[in-house]
């Protein structure tokens, strides 16, 4: 059994129905990423964990014992809220000794473990102040460090880097893997931030219409999504979607026809192509036209005319919006340096797309994979 | 914020002098007068210049009132301690019993609370008077009239509806999470209600204090209908002042100096929980 186990969890407040029969296992010493649009259950799924709420059925699981309405001070939970949720009347130091202190751990224990979290976290030299005298990047730490004091079976962060400012949510994405890896704890993280989601999960588990829609490591949700749902939900900007149709072996979209590497049933459906599948060439005759392009060794593309209609540079990258022959719209990406190339304004030119990358949906949005079974 | 000038900076501190003054004039004149004798009380035209007497305090302290008529006795010392007692005991158990009841009324979700807590509310509406007689005849044959604990009783009536629905606001103000926070940290709800939410709503606690003990402290019919000389607070015993030779004009001053001085302190040591913040900015909005 693994450590944390959550079993048809179901959750409705009043007439709304928000969780409808969710389960998930989560082993000792994971990081599991709950990643879903906002008001999708995040934050009641990590209450019903934590014990705050009672589902109305399903059961919650905690290292082989079933604590689904045991209160929350018996269930070795420890959790970092959105607001922080501070004990305003307690300096930094007494809030994170907090869950020690109710375990009636000695004073010099207390003293030795909170400089430890602490420092762990950089905030040793603010343990004096008040909740009101911290920034909010050290309320945060300061909220994290005392859920994770008490050195928790399970650590809860909800959305812990929600309210902090960009340049530390940078820096924190980074730092937290280490702080997490220290404490061995198994982690329950909410967020709303797809980047966040794949930077700090061992797995993602996408939480969508009261359940979980896909659990999986953060590539292959990625590369290998579910359903055009949870496609649309990975990458900035995000997926293309485009209709198309299936015959005889091959796909049918803007215009070209990509072959299909295994067998699926001829009828219509909806095309997937991320926008760094798509690589813009340039026609001589438009200004800065016909650039060199190295498309790699033995990839598969197939040409779709296009017009270049705007170009957005996103420092690193550039974003390109594409218009087909039929008035589509396609996003797509390149380098800096190539759109450093590309003119202003637009261009005619071929869009490049590869075959690989396809990604095949029903038209009810559900995955086709080719070579299984119709 | 704008800078003053100086003409505006003058005129401010006069109007909030003008102010002030206008507010304070009678506190001030009834100090004076608690130094005068009645003569010098009712001298045409008044005077602030006059030869200051302890008399009116001796007598009150004392206990005995020395008039042209003869001498009389008054028990202010007395009525003093009754309204200490009264308003303190009332204070304290509307706490004891308003506080646990108006976390459970912010808390928590049951049958009828909001209606239980109206009620509570609407004994303010009710006319004093309207209760006092049938209360008087009950008090009477259960043995509680004139007796502490029957004063106290009904002074629940004013302390208690206000502390709970003044602190209920408090607790309601408080974010959940800080609480379901202290929960996981392995405390269980009694504590947390004893070390977070008591000590988050105490501005409130503070302030509904402070008003119920005034409230209860200026009673003047609960305890006229209900408690005979002995256990009669300085708002009943005041009229011992309206003597046959002529109201005591000078005693009433410093009985009054006297009955306000408790209040006015508890009010000035209050006054910092009240100002204090709420929340702290430990939530982030």
């Amino acid at each position: 059994m693994s450590y944390l186990v959550l079993d048809k969890l179901k959750k409705r407040f009043k007439n709304e129905i928000v969780l409808d029969g969710a389960s998930l296992d989560v082993e000792r010493g994971e990081t599991v990423v709950v990643f879903g649009p906002s008001g999708c259950g995040k934050t009641v799924l990590l209450r019903l964990i934590a014990g705050i709420n009672e589902p109305d059925s399903g059961t919650v699981h905690i290292a082989g014992q079933e604590v689904t309405y045991l209160a929350p001070e018996h269930r070795d939970v420890g959790m970092a809220f959105q607001n922080f949720a501070l004990y305003p009347h307690l300096s930094a130091f007494d809030n994170i000794a907090s869950p020690l202190s109710a375990r009636g751990v000695g004073r010099a224990e207390i003293e030795r473990r909170v400089h430890e979290v602490a420092g762990l976290l950089k905030i040793d030299h603010v343990l004096h102040h008040l909740p009101k005298a911290l920034s909010n990047g050290q309320k945060q730490r300061t909220s994290l460090g005392r859920a994770l004091a008490g050195n928790p079976g399970v650590l809860l962060l909800d959305d812990p880097l929600r309210n902090v400012d960009a340049k530390l949510r940078y820096e924190m994405r980074l730092e937290l893997p280490r702080v997490l890896k220290a404490f061995e704890t198994t982690v329950i993280y909410v967020t709303q931030d797809y980047k966040e989601a794949m930077a700090l999960g061992d797995r993602v588990a996408v939480l969508m219409g009261g359940g979980f829609r896909q659990v999986d490591r953060p590539a292959a949700i990625y590369k290998d999504p579910d359903g055009t749902d949870v496609a649309r939900l990975f990458g900035d900007p995000t997926v293309n979607l485009v209709p198309g149709e299936i015959r005889e072996g091959a796909v049918t979209a803007l215009g070209a026809r990509f072959p299909l590497a295994g067998r699926l049933a001829d009828g219509a459906c909806q095309v997937a192509i991320r926008p760094e599948s798509i690589t813009v060439t340039l026609d001589a005759a438009s200004p800065g036209g016909a650039m060199p392009i190295d498309l790699g060794i033995g990839e598969t593309t197939h040409a779709v005319p296009v017009e270049l209609d705007a170009v957005t540079p996103l420092n690193v990258r550039a974003v390109m919006l594409l218009r087909t022959v039929d008035g589509r719209e396609l996003l797509a990406t390149c380098s800096e340096d190539e759109a450093s190339r590309l003119p202003r304004g637009h261009g005619q030119g071929q869009a490049h797309i590869r075959a690989a990358d396809l990604l095949l949906f029903d038209p009810g949005g559900r995955r086709l994979r080719p070579g299984e079974r119709q | 914020m704008e800078r003053q000038t100086t003409t505006g900076r003058v005129v401010r501190v006069m109007l909030l002098t003008l102010v002030g003054l206008f507010f304070l004039f009678p506190i001030f004149w009834v100090l004076l007068m608690s130094f005068q004798t009645n003569q010098d009380i009712l001298r045409i035209p008044p005077s602030i210049f006059f030869e200051p007497t302890l008399g009116n305090y001796k007598a009150l302290i004392s206990g005995r009132l020395e008039s042209t008529a003869g001498v009389l006795e008054i028990r202010f010392m007395n009525n003093l301690m009754n309204s200490v007692i009264l308003a303190v005991s009332s204070v304290a158990l509307s706490l004891l019993l308003g506080i646990p009841a108006a976390y459970a009324f912010a808390r928590f979700k049951f049958r009828l609370g909001e209606d239980i807590a109206f009620t509570l509310l609407s004994f303010r509406f009710a006319p004093p008077l309207l209760v006092l007689l049938p209360l008087a005849i009950y008090f009477q044959q259960m043995g509680l009239i004139d007796t502490y604990i029957g004063l106290i009783w009904v002074y629940q009536l004013i302390t208690l509806p206000l502390i709970l629905w003044i602190v209920r606001g408090y607790f309601e103000d408080i974010s959940e999470d800080i609480e379901h926070a202290y929960r996981l940290d392995g405390n269980g709800w009694f504590k947390t209600f004893l070390h977070i939410a008591i000590p988050l709503a105490k501005p409130g606690i503070a302030a509904a204090t402070l008003l119920s003990f005034i409230f209860a402290w200026n009673n003047f019919v609960f305890a006229l209908i209900l408690a005979s000389a002995d256990k009669q607070p300085v708002t009943v015993g005041a009229l011992a002042f309206v003597t046959a030779s002529g109201i005591q004009y000078g005693q009433i001053a410093a009985s009054i100096v006297l009955s306000v001085t408790p209040t006015l302190l508890l009010a000035l040591y209050a006054q910092r929980y009240l100002v204090e913040g709420l929340s702290l900015g430990a939530v982030k909005g």
